[in-house]
């Protein structure tokens, strides 16, 4: 399935902000077997006096941009043409929930795929007990790992209202669980909270999905922004899943990844220190238009 | 035995008396057989020789340097005002230099294998890929930084400087409790440590033969340059800031160095090279002595939430144009559990057993472990794997010899179980004793010793000594600051007399170091002349309103009501004998001045912590009227001795520039205050006396004119005599004199923005009557004087 894909944010400060520096995730990267990106352009405007492109330790590309002179606004687009590839199906054999621990601890590899970085507390994920305890309700310790994460996912979907006025991007996931709503992150950070303290090594996606569902199918949440959903790693064998909680579906082919990491602090689209005291202006918008027939 | 003989063995045995190790333990000053170590002989004989009286006269020496010298560290409390003064213990840990040398032989070995481990974690990661480092110790470890996997260091290596704490065996050998490699701290101390211990065992004390520390320093500091990149870029030190547990040592080390001492946010990095703001614009820096913790120095790819750091910091590491001691992510050495997998590692990496142990450590990840820790319970201190504090720091251990030390758990088997790989379990070890002072005399104490090693081009140098933790108590817990521990000196003490040397002997500290000053240092210096003028002027006024009060007991008084009401307009509440004001205006200077302590005299600080502590003892105990007005009197006078200070002492350099133009623009500002309030004729009467009061120009006045204060001759007087040092036009004077000093001008000897925007306001005031300056004038002339504050910010300091 291929896709054009158009990203557009801007940034408005009231003042001007001296010395602008950000980091950008918005380049999505190829993926061997999953993801191939024909052509990508990301435009920053104004232009930036310093911008370089690189790899973080996930594997995905990250852009440094400066600005040298004072700036009152950025604007930032990514056109790219992106396409996902089918899944031969799989046998799906994952070991039970039980022997995660001995499974994980024979991985000797501390390399950007690697389980151990996704099992303890992450900059905006901790472990939390209510939380935990809804996951150990609905997982059993001799369920495969691969059923836990699609029962946990579903169990989710059912307990949270999809809500985007509910919560900010800062909104602890313990905050947006105790109240059962939230967006996509919200979902995506609870369910890594609770994936995690089931054993199971989780990390955080950010990407996009497809705007206009294929005919017959409901428009997916999330569409009209740039998403976020959960990997999970399902033991050596089969590696890392990827599920989203907010449309209880495993990602597949509407989905296109843009950034992998423990969570949203990982792979946040646009960090950057900005030296003004004023308030910011954000717009945002997002079309990811099939190029094919689905 | 002649009787000399007889008085010296009198005092031995009165000075050891009482004196008795403990079984089992290892002691400094008496080995196993009860016999005094000879290395100790010299020393303790010199102390027989003095009486207990003698002894602790000598012993205040050290302490008063240390208090004059201004030695604190920063208790981490919710104590406002944590700073304590520095807990010097008298007594010297004694070494004989073999037995050194053996240490340091031992230190270098395990320097270069967490060079080796450090290069491997950031690296290809094989330790953990041959299973001899678990992945989840690195991966889950908060110091850990992924941002920093694959870039390899601008100088070639990650460590350049590391303490190990060490601790001496009831067998008599050596090992280490720990290794100190995010930041290290102490080697500041220990030279202030020395200077307490040289104030007190002058001779006859035996002092030739102890190895100078100075060496270490010059050796240190070369090193630093050497890394330092293309001509031109300069090597810094980069502060947390006040709050920091150590900054007296950062400022310490900084001017003992002369290295600037910066702030995150002193610096930027542009087109990938990191740069300091100077008052003179952006200059490049070469290395970075970090005494920062890693993961607060970059908010855009470490700590999001840090206030600390520079962005941009690990871009410019990245690209190889900035050297990092150390290197950023270096805290992941300092993980308890580490210790548990270094012997093996030793023996992995270099094929050699590690010459000096370290304390044994099982990590509880796995079973064969847990059940070995579970049955020793007793002999364990137990705690967080991932933790790097140091075995006997506060809170490094949960339980301790098969108890909690608080009882939140059910059980120690149960918590093992359910935690494992969180947890590490270490030898409860014996520390070594060495004698402290007592009520007067001597007592085994516990210590461990702090080795600081730097890299040099030729290898690894040792500081010979100055640092040793003393407990408190018997309880080895006791060691921590935190909790009562002391400090002591260390002496290596050689065969021979060493030769002497200090930093003097080194080029680069002969040199004259250029003026570059931080824009954050010169807008600190800035503001503490503004804040000390300001709070000069608020006792001026508190003293002319309470000596009115003290005449008239009536503060429905028009002149009283007028002063109350100007000092309104500065917040001032006239109804408090000492209002919050004063304090919140010292307060302010006092931070800024903190801020720039590497800068500023240390008799300048303690003037300033002398006003605070004088302010401090009147709130409460004066009263009203007479009362206030004579403190205020004394408090006028203590300010005069920190304006004495400031003019008479301070190197005129670019930065007491930024500090005299705070002072005369405060003062401008100030005086066209008074003149705007009290210098009509529709004021009550005795208004114009109470601003020659506030401009201390009463006696200049009965001088100058043999007539009653007219609005002219005050306005005269206050505002245009040249000759008058509180005049408003010889500020003016003196703020144009002092902008030449700063930077700025385009061409030689034409003048900067600055003196251009000061020119025509004094050229103004030069050239006009007294007759004409109304109270509308000098509400004008305040607006002047603000666009040039505003000009001053604008163009240095930011």
């Amino acid at each position: 399935m291929r896709y054009d894909v158009k990203l557009q944010i801007e940034y408005e400060y009231q003042g001007t902000s001296d010395h602008a520096r950000n980091l950008l995730h918005l380049l999505p990267a190829e993926i061997p077997d999953r993801q191939r990106i024909s052509a990508s352009l990301l435009t920053v405007d104004p232009i930036p006096s310093e911008r370089r492109d690189l790899f973080d330790f996930y594997g995905n590309l990250m852009t440094f941009i400066a600005f040298h002179e004072p700036i009152d606004k950025i604007s930032l687009t990514l056109a790219a043409r992106a396409e996902r590839l089918l899944q031969p199906p799989g046998l799906e054999l994952s070991p039970p929930l039980a022997q995660m621990p001995a499974e994980i601890s024979a991985h000797n590899a501390i390399g950007g795929t690697a389980p151990h970085h996704f099992l303890g507390p992450s900059p905006r994920v901790s472990p939390d007990p209510d939380i935990g305890a809804f996951a150990r309700k609905v997982a059993a310790s001799n369920m495969p790992v691969l059923e836990a994460v699609r029962s946990l996912g579903k169990a989710l979907h059912e307990e949270m209202s999809f809500d985007p006025e509910a919560t900010e991007v800062d909104t602890p996931a313990s905050e947006a669980f105790a109240a059962r709503h939230g967006v996509c992150q919200d979902f995506s950070h609870i369910m890594i909270a609770g994936l995690r303290a089931l054993g199971i090594p989780a990390g955080y996606v950010s990407g996009f999905l497809r705007t206009i569902p294929p005919e017959g199918e409901t428009r997916l949440e999330g569409a009209d922004a740039m998403h976020a959903w959960v990997r999970a790693w399902c033991g050596a064998q089969l590696g890392w899943v990827e599920f989203d909680p907010t449309n209880n579906i495993s990602a597949g082919m509407d989905h296109i990844t843009v950034a992998v990491g423990r969570d949203y602090g990982d792979v946040a689209p646009v960090k950057g220190v900005i030296r003004t005291a004023g308030e910011q202006d954000t717009h945002h918008s997002v079309d990811v238009i099939p190029l094919t027939a689905a | 035995m002649s009787d000399a003989n007889a008085l010296r063995a009198d005092g031995l045995s009165h000075l050891l008396k009482g004196y008795s190790p403990r079984k089992g333990t290892a002691d400094e000053l008496i080995d196993g057989q009860g016999r005094m170590r000879p290395v100790w002989e010299s020393f303790i004989s010199s102390l027989s020789n003095l009486s207990r009286q003698e002894t602790e006269e000598l012993f205040a020496r050290g302490t008063h340097y240390l208090r004059d010298a201004g030695v604190y560290f920063r208790q981490y409390s919710n104590d406002p005002a944590p700073e304590r003064d520095w807990p010097f213990s008298h007594v010297p840990v004694i070494l004989h230099e073999q037995e050194w040398f053996s240490i340091c032989d031992g230190l270098a070995q395990r320097a270069d294998l967490l060079e080796q481990v450090m290069a491997d974690l950031y690296g290809p990661a094989e330790l953990v890929q041959g299973g001899h480092l678990p992945a989840e110790l690195v991966a889950r470890n908060p110091n850990w930084l992924r941002p920093m996997v694959g870039i390899t260091p601008a100088s070639g290596h990650f460590l350049h400087l590391i303490a190990f704490e060490i601790s001496r065996n009831p067998d008599g050998s050596w090992f280490v409790l720990g290794d100190r490699t995010q930041a290290p701290s102490g080697a500041g101390f220990a030279l202030e440590n020395r200077m307490a211990t040289s104030r007190i065992f002058q001779d006859p004390f035996p002092r030739a033969n102890i190895h100078r520390l100075a060496g270490f320093f010059r050796a240190f500091r070369a090193a630093l340059d050497s890394q330092a990149g293309p001509a031109g870029r300069r090597a810094a030190i980069l502060t947390p800031g006040p709050g920091n547990d150590t900054y007296f040592e950062h400022t310490y080390i900084a001017r003992y160095l002369g290295m600037m001492l910066l702030e995150g946010e002193d610096m930027i990095v542009h087109d990938g090279q990191l740069k300091v703001r100077t008052v003179e614009g952006l200059e490049p820096l070469g290395t970075l002595w970090r005494r920062l913790d890693s993961e607060f120095a970059d908010p855009l790819e470490l700590d999001e939430t840090s206030y600390l750091g520079t962005p941009g910091l690990v871009q410019a590491l990245r690209l190889g144009t900035l050297s990092m001691v150390n290197a950023l992510g270096a805290g992941v050495l300092e993980m308890r559990a580490i210790q548990a997998f270094l012997p093996r590692i030793s023996e992995v990496l270099t094929g050699q057993p590690l010459k000096l142990p370290n304390i044994a450590t099982w990590w509880c990840g796995t079973e064969s472990e847990r059940e070995h820790v579970r049955s020793h319970t007793a002999e364990m201190m137990i705690g967080e794997a991932l933790a790097s504090d140091l075995p006997f720091e506060l809170g490094a251990t949960t339980a301790q010899g098969g108890d909690f030390r608080s009882s939140a758990q059910p059980s120690i088997d149960a918590w093992i179980e359910a935690e494992g790989g969180n947890l590490v379990a270490q030898e409860m070890v014996t520390l070594s004793t060495t004698p402290a002072w007592e009520e007067g005399r001597l007592v085994p104490r516990p210590m461990t010793v702090r080795v600081t090693a730097a890299r040099t081009p030729t290898g690894w140098t040792f500081m010979p000594g100055g640092y040793a933790r003393i407990g408190s108590s018997d309880d080895h817990s006791a060691l921590a600051m935190q909790r009562g521990g002391t400090v002591a000196d260390v002496w290596i003490l050689g065969d021979a007399p060493v030769a002497a040397e200090s930093m003097l002997g080194s080029t680069s500290a002969l040199a004259p170091r250029t003026g570059t000053l931080p824009a954050r240092a010169a807008e600190n210096l800035f503001w503490l002349g503004r804040y000390v003028e300001r709070f000069e002027g608020a006792v001026r006024l508190l003293r002319a309103y309470h000596l009115r009060l003290a005449e008239t007991g009536d503060r429905q008084d028009p002149r009283l009501v007028a002063l109350s009401k100007f000092m309104e307009s500065f917040g001032i509440d006239s109804d408090e004998p000492v209002p919050a004001a004063l304090e919140a205006l010292l307060g302010s200077a006092r931070t800024c001045a903190g801020k720039v302590r590497d800068r500023f005299s240390i008799d300048g600080w303690n003037a300033l912590s002398d006003l605070a502590r004088g302010l401090d003892a009147i709130r409460g105990s004066t009263y009203p009227g007479d009362g206030v007005a004579h403190e205020m009197g004394v408090l006028l006078r203590k300010i005069t001795g920190f304006s004495g200070l400031v003019q008479e002492n301070m190197y005129r350099s670019i930065g007491w520039s930024f500090l005299a133009f705070g002072r005369a623009l405060e003062r401008a500002d100030g005086l066209s205050s008074i003149l705007a309030a009290f210098g009509e004729a529709s004021q009550p009467q005795g208004s114009l006396d109470i601003a020659l009061e506030l401009g201390d120009a009463v006696m200049t006045h009965r001088q100058r004119f043999p007539i009653e204060a007219s609005r002219g001759t005050v306005v005269d007087l206050l505002a245009l005599d040249p000759n008058n040092p509180r005049a408003v036009v010889f500020q003016l004077s003196e703020m144009r004199e002092l902008s030449r000093m700063m930077p700025g001008s385009t061409a030689p000897g034409r003048p900067s923005a600055l003196t251009r925007a000061i020119m025509p306001t004094e050229t103004r005031l030069q050239t006009t009557d007294p007759g004409i300056l109304g109270c509308k004038a000098f509400v004008e002339l305040r607006a002047e004087l603000a666009n040039i504050s505003n000009l001053l910010s604008t163009l240095y300091l930011r």
